[in-house]
């Protein structure tokens, strides 16, 4: 039983990662963008929140209803103004950028905000727990993974149903016969990044609920993202999620078996899977 | 030349890529409702030319008008926006994209216009029962209905077509070109880049022969004698 509940935390903290990863997972797969400021654009997302806590005295859920759409706008922005510039032939360029500005957010963060550990406190709700035959299973946790979940199936829903997510898909197979069909790529990219940076800042928000952050925790958040992607398959978002929850699964078992195999065990298990399936589990059948 | 009637009116158009260039100094029009060949030998610049016509490839803003408007250094979305579209040589179908949805694709720009999902099925009955698959599911021929019923989806007053004859069987070059008359007679102006010179001249009003990225011959199918075309066609 002790097992059992085990392996139920590590799946609903995969939800978790699986957000930390479809971000990533939406930029590289449209526009072939690696965003190595993604774990910083998590923790800038978090500290958005405080700020809107502490000054509107909002909870932090209730906070979402702000952070979402500046983030949303924020990446948007981000996209037109900087990130379009560097896309190209060349994929080094996007990748000195976004290094670049990961160094430039933490160092903003730790200016504005200094190392402290900040922890975003959501009350009763942290530790409100439902029972399930014997296993006691934390509310919030069942949040997280319940908005991932929605996330993924609106995402589907919006690339398969909708003229901007047809648009999307065509982009990412072919841009210049995209642009032919009068997709204007800088405004779909622009639209990707917002929908990237709008999950990333509902991530951002649990993370700082779930555990206490300081402005140096966004790389180790980005590799959780990138494992996550990897792990799945580039291009699936279902596989996204799935890749998300192996890891999950992984760090809590190898953290049962000690505290301190719980990192190890989620490497482990990532370069376990890309021996034996080097394009992950569930890759898009096209590339 | 510049004829303000004219649909298109192309003056001096010089393009290629990097240090490479292809065309040089082209010059033609185009009256609305015409079907245009143009005609010439691999590397005569045919695709470069229709590249530059809808915005692939950067040219001067005045070397292209398009109903009295100067096109030239438009980008590709754009120029589709104008009512230009291009059916690419190779057909490039969206392989994550069913049938249909390379078509819905098509009109994604909402240009209005008599050219609908169900039009296309019309005009290509085949498509409707394997809208389902993905676009490069399909045959050859298959796939270049599709392209051109993705070009069609976007209502474009000039249709440029690149190659659609390439690599297929003669019966379904056949099928293909049984759709031109159904094309113009919506009033849809096109221009047909060939190298196949008799499937062209026998579907055409008026041709244009390219060689070395310069126009070396343009008349009417009926005036032109075989061997003034053969030595425009091969510079012999």
């Amino acid at each position: 039983m002790e097992w059992l509940n085990t392996l139920l935390q590590g799946m609903l903290l995969g939800g978790l990662y699986a957000m930390f990863a479809v971000g990533l997972s939406l930029m590289f797969g449209i526009m072939r963008l690696v965003n190595i400021a993604h774990g910083d654009f998590i923790v800038l997302a978090s500290y958005l929140a405080l700020m809107v806590v502490n000054h509107l005295g909002f909870s932090p859920l209730a906070s979402l209803l702000v952070v979402v759409p500046l983030m949303f706008c924020f990446g948007y922005l981000l996209q037109r103004l900087l990130l379009n510039r560097t896309l190209g032939t060349d994929i080094l360029p996007p990748l000195l950028v976004t290094f670049g500005l990961s160094i430039i957010v933490q160092n903003l963060l730790l200016e504005f905000f200094s190392a402290d550990s900040q922890k975003l406190s959501q009350g009763d709700l942290e530790v409100a727990s439902v029972g399930f035959g014997g296993l006691n299973v934390g509310v919030m946790p069942l949040i997280v993974f319940a908005s991932a979940l929605l996330i993924i199936a609106g995402l589907q829903l919006l690339f398969y149903k909708t003229s901007v997510g047809r648009a999307f898909r065509a982009t990412s197979d072919d841009q210049r016969t995209a642009r032919l069909m009068g997709v204007n790529n800088a405004h779909i990219f622009g639209w990707a990044m917002a929908l990237a940076m709008a999950v990333v800042s509902i991530a951002g928000v649990f993370l700082a609920i779930r555990t206490s952050f300081d402005p140096t925790v966004g790389p180790a958040r980005l590799l959780y993202g990138f494992e996550a992607v990897i792990i799945g398959g580039l291009g699936s978002l279902w596989g996204t999620l799935a890749g998300g929850v192996i890891l999950g699964v992984a760090q809590a078992l190898g953290a049962k078996i000690d505290p301190g195999w719980q990192i190890l065990a989620g490497h482990l298990v990532f370069l376990l899977i890309l021996v034996v399936r080097p394009r992950g589990l569930f890759p898009r059948s096209v590339d | 030349m510049s004829n303000q009637k004219s649909l298109l009116s192309i003056e001096k158009l010089c393009a290629g890529y990097g240090d490479f260039q292809a065309l040089f100094d082209i010059s033609l029009t185009l009256e609305q409702g015409e079907t245009v060949a143009i005609i010439g030998s691999n590397g005569a610049g045919k695709s470069t030319f229709l590249r530059s016509l809808a915005g692939l490839i950067k040219n001067q803003p005045g070397a292209v008008t398009f109903k009295g408007q100067a096109i030239g250094d438009l980008a590709a979305n754009q120029v589709l926006e104008r009512g230009i579209a291009l059916v690419p040589e190779g057909r490039k179908l969206f392989p994550s994209l069913s049938v249909e949805e390379n078509l819905l694709i098509g009109a994604y720009s909402k240009r209005p216009g008599p050219w609908t999902l169900a039009r296309i099925y019309q005009l290509f009955p085949v498509l409707e029962k394997l809208r389902k698959r993905p676009g490069t599911a399909l045959s050859g021929g298959q796939q270049q209905m599709v392209a051109i019923g993705r070009g069609l989806m976007a209502n474009p007053h000039l249709l440029l077509c690149d190659e659609i004859s390439l690599g297929l069987a003669p019966t379904t070059i056949k099928d293909i070109y049984a759709a031109l008359p159904s094309i113009k007679a919506d009033g849809t102006t096109v221009i047909l880049v060939e190298q196949d010179i008799n499937q062209a001249l026998s579907v055409c009003d008026r041709f244009y022969c390219f060689q070395e990225g310069r126009v070396s011959l343009t008349g009417r199918p009926g005036d032109a004698d075989k061997a003034q075309i053969k030595a425009a066609y091969f510079g012999i």
